[in-house]
């Protein structure tokens, strides 16, 4: 267990230092995102009640096509020289390296999401009815579904001519009860509609889920050829 | 050729890549504590073979046995560097070992820094492993390959794109190795840079090994290739 701690650890500081050093899928995340708020609050000039209604909607997916541009630049760093294979003939579990990924990957979208949804909130004119504090819960257990399967779709299609395309081919399927119980939770929260508790629990059993099956099945994708 | 010492023993090894058999029914025993060159034309199956001893290739049908164990499971005793750097380009040459030497669970900088000093580098450069020189760049992946200090060394094309004095330094270090007990594995198309210090020259043709000599010349003139 401790070295399947310290190897997860050791992986997740490298790829944060790489991503430090290049900044090659935040900056990207954050520009996409931008792109999207402005272009959106433009395109459709919601009024507060209509806001409340879409918004949810609007965020999620805009994070889930950002989160797209992080997970693909996961694994390419991997690719270049061959560097998996190095990983793959030494002695240190796969599940490290997934579970090493897939936080990376979820503190690089939680940064996003923490940089952008003010600004979602200002350019949408948005002020929760329903309990906020709803919305924590929402947003880590949404981040996670996104990651832990888009890491793991990501793997799958490392080997594939264009894995670009087959990422979000793959992933966005499996996501969509996910994606359904973000957008409605938010919803929900924003319009103060009822409660988001039914959502929240049945993210959370989809995480459950989605990352076992993910952490028992990763060993094979990673010795695949 | 069979050895009471084998380290590697291969059994009917068969690798097909759909219709296509890289390897087609290799069987053999490499002695151990031997300087053993692997030759052949392109597409001979020269890579594949390191590739299934070093467990990233599976084998089709067929048995590798490495010390007695599975490819994956000896692990520990098997060093491979590969005709990429196997290296984050974005990192210096400590950082990178530093972190492969956690996957190997071996603590602290010292072990790091002395093999870099083996391979004539200098453990202080602070440069990105993307800026270092070819030659560089392959002594820095051959630190890689031997910092968990294996049994035996599998190295594919280690004198490629690196020139003649930094080969011949690649070349030394490696007669070292062979001289401290280890196996030594290399796959190139520079086999003379290895003649009077390999054991033995395995030539390789179509998927399968055609010849085994110790004379570099008498493996050339019998195969007809190189």
């Amino acid at each position: 267990m401790s070295l399947l701690r310290s190897i997860t650890a050791a992986t997740l500081a490298k790829d944060i230092r790489l991503e430090w050093r290049s900044r090659d899928a935040i900056n990207s995340m954050l520009f996409f995102s931008l792109l999207v708020v402005v272009i959106f609050s433009f395109a459709f000039d919601p009024n507060a009640e209509e806001s409340r209604e879409i918004a949810g909607g609007l965020i999620w997916v805009a994070f889930l096509f950002a989160a797209v541009v992080a997970l693909n630049q996961t694994w390419a760093r991997e690719l270049r020289n061959q560097v998996l294979d190095a990983y793959r003939v030494s002695p240190a579990p796969a599940t490290a390296l997934f579970v090493a990924k897939a936080l990376g990957n979820f503190l690089l979208v939680s940064l996003l999401e923490a940089l952008m949804a003010p600004l979602f909130m200002i350019f949408y004119n948005l002020r929760p009815l329903g309990p906020a504090w709803q919305l924590i819960p929402v947003a880590i257990l949404g981040t996670w579904a996104l990651v832990v399967n888009g890491t793991f779709v990501a793997a799958m299609s490392l080997r594939t001519r264009s894995r670009e395309i087959m990422l979000p081919l793959l992933l966005f399927p499996i996501s969509i009860p996910a994606i359904q119980s973000m957008v409605e939770a938010t919803r929900v929260v924003l319009s103060g509609d009822g409660s988001a508790r039914f959502w929240i629990v049945l993210l959370l059993t989809y995480d459950v889920v989605f990352t076992t099956a993910c952490l028992a099945l990763f060993e094979t994708i990673l010795q695949a050829e | 050729m069979t050895d009471s010492a084998s380290i590697i023993s291969l059994s009917n090894l068969i690798k097909q890549f759909g219709r296509f058999a890289a390897l087609r029914g290799v069987t053999a025993e490499f002695a151990a504590g031997k300087f053993h060159v692997i030759l052949g034309d392109n597409g001979a199956g020269k890579t594949t073979l390191l590739r299934a001893l070093a467990g990233l290739a599976q084998p089709t049908r067929g048995t590798i046995s490495i010390l007695g164990k599975e490819p994956h499971d000896a692990c520990r005793q098997l060093g491979y560097m590969a005709h990429p750097s196997l290296l984050y380009d974005e990192m210096s040459g400590m950082e990178n070992l530093r972190y492969f030497a956690r996957l190997y669970e071996i603590s602290g900088d010292a072990r790091c820094e002395q093999v870099i000093r083996s391979v004539r580098l200098d453990p202080g450069l602070a440069r990105p492993v993307g800026q270092y020189s070819q030659g560089m760049r392959q002594r820095m992946s051959l630190a890689r390959a031997i910092l968990h200090d294996p049994e035996i060394l599998l190295l594919d094309e280690p004198f490629s794109n690196v020139d003649v004095h930094s080969a011949q330094e690649i070349v030394g270090l490696l007669k070292e190795m062979r001289d401290a007990g280890k196996t030594i594995f290399v796959v190139t198309h520079q086999a003379s840079l290895l003649q009077g210090v390999a054991d033995e020259f395995i030539w390789m043709q179509a998927g399968q090994i055609v010849d085994r000599t110790a004379d570099f010349h008498a493996g050339f003139s019998t195969v007809g290739k190189q």
